[in-house]
This record gives structure tokens, sequence and C-alpha cells, in this order.
């Protein structure tokens, strides 16, 4: 089973946890004076990458807080993981 | 003929109530319980609470009548005596005053049960996944996990060993009957 570093608690099997997607998506300040497109963006295009990802995990069955974790998509690595508001210390995206 | 050979000792489904051999499975009495929400820089700056220590490291808990287990940064779970439950609630309420908490009663929401004696960890590995070594999971550790589908928290009380399992009383006979089952495996083994 894989196992999830979670910022508060260590590391801990993956079934507690719970994937929220990509990371680092900031939502429009003023939704209203963007275009549909623009939109569309933020809601649904994600960037689905071969490699580092920044992603956001919540510890649903343990402490429920969420956090960030950088992990490889290619090798189910976790690099780093993260609390809310905080910057990675690896070279992923941030 | 296959079926002669191949023929397994079935038990019914519902036949063992308690467990008779090691561990020893048993639903615990009743209790007084709340669950605290505040924010971890008044955790710090109180330290206690009417007897509740808050100032404990993120999964463990502390012992004594009435004990607190840290689930998360700004969450506790508070046992008490069933009888004082009141008298918690208020005490709680007074001594924070004004400053801003989330302090619930679920008493009755909870089900508490003891796994107790040899193969303990085995018996809640059946359907935890933690590491239950005493090494990982020492005595006073304590956390929200899985056991088989239900939510529980697991606490270690003492090095017997003996483990607190709390879940929500609407998954208590699963809980309960998740546990008798796997005990089965060690009926009569040897430590």
């Amino acid at each position: 089973m894989l196992l999830i570093p979670c910022p508060y608690c260590g590391d801990r099997p993956e079934i507690e946890f719970r994937g929220g997607g990509e990371a680092h998506i900031a939502r429009p300040s003023d939704p209203q004076t963007i275009d549909d497109q623009a939109w569309a963006e933020f809601l649904f295009y994600r960037t689905n990458p071969k490699g580092l990802m920044a992603e956001r995990w919540n510890h649903a069955h343990g402490c429920q807080r969420w956090f960030n974790a950088l992990r490889d998509t290619v090798s189910d690595r976790i690099l780093e993981s993260y609390k809310m508001g905080e910057k990675p210390i690896g070279g992923g995206r941030a | 003929m296959l079926e002669t050979v191949n023929r397994v000792t079935r038990a019914t489904a519902l036949a063992a109530t308690a467990s008779a051999g090691t561990p020893e499975i048993a639903p615990l009495p009743d209790a007084a319980r709340f669950a605290l929400r505040l924010r971890p820089a008044l955790a710090s700056e109180m330290g206690a609470v009417a007897g509740f220590p808050l100032d404990l490291a993120i999964n463990s808990a502390s012992s004594g009548p009435r004990r607190s287990i840290r689930l998360g940064p700004d969450e506790w779970l508070l046992i008490g005596d069933a009888a004082e439950a009141e008298a918690i609630a208020a005490e709680i309420a007074q001594a924070f005053g004004e400053r801003f908490h989330a302090l619930v009663e679920i008493s009755h929401r909870n089900v508490g049960i003891a796994v107790r004696g040899a193969h303990a960890a085995d018996v809640l590995n059946a359907g935890c996944p933690l590491d239950l070594a005493a090494a990982a999971f020492p005595t006073g550790f304590a956390t929200r996990t899985l056991l088989g589908k239900a939510e529980i928290v697991l606490i270690r009380e003492d090095d017997a060993p003996t483990y607190r399992v709390e879940c929500w009383r609407s998954f208590a006979p699963y809980v309960h009957g998740f546990l008798l089952e796997a005990a089965r495996d060690f009926d009569g083994a040897q430590t």
C-alpha cells in the first residue's frame, strides 16, 4: 500500500486519504470580468503532467486536514508534503 | 467426494457474541464524550481545560479520569465519566468564557470497545493498515483511522497491550463483529 506523508501525522496508508486534484489553482478574483474561456480554464483545465505534480490531499480518516504534496506521476513517489499556504522546499512548481 | 474432502467447518453468521480467548474483545461502559475544536494557539495558551490537557502532541492521548485525545492540530476528543457529562460541559464553557471554541457532546454517538491481550494488534490489523508495533504505535498513541470500512479512533492504553476502539454507534455492530471474526484466527494460538 502506498504511504502518504501527512504533514501533521507522518506516513499513513493511502486509504486514509482523499485526493483533491491539482494544487495551487487560484480562483479568479473577479469572475464576472473574465470571459467564458478563462472561467472554463479555471474550472476544468488541468496540466496533467508526466512527472512532478503538486496535488491537494485530505487526510480524511486521520486529522482531516488538507495539505499539498509533490508527487511524481510516473513513479507515484511522493517527494514532499507541506501544509496549506506553505511553499515546497524542493524543486516543484509552487 | 470433492465436497467431503474440502469441507470446512462453518460457524453460523451471528454465533459469537463475546470472545472467550485472547485477545479479549469487550464493549466498554458508557462514557461522557465531547468533540472540542479550537485554534492551536489558544490550546497552548490554556494548557488544560476542566482537567483535560490540551497541549498534547498530535495523535496522543492523556491518561486519568478526564482524558483528552488530540486527533489533529485543532481537534480534541474528550472522554470523562458518564455521570459527569453535564458538569464537564459547564466547566469547559466557563473555562473558555468568551474565547472562541466549539464543544459538541458526542457521548451517545460513540461506542467504545476494548481489545486486550496477546494478538490484539494482529486482530486490529485484520482491518486497520497502520503499523501497530510498539515502536510505531506506543502506549499513549492515539489516532483516527479505519477498521475495515468503518472509521474508528484507536488508542493504545497500555503494554498488555490494550487498545481502545471508539467508533460511531451505528458502526458498532459491524466493528464488534469484525473484531470477533478476526479474533477467531487466534483462538488457542500461542503468544
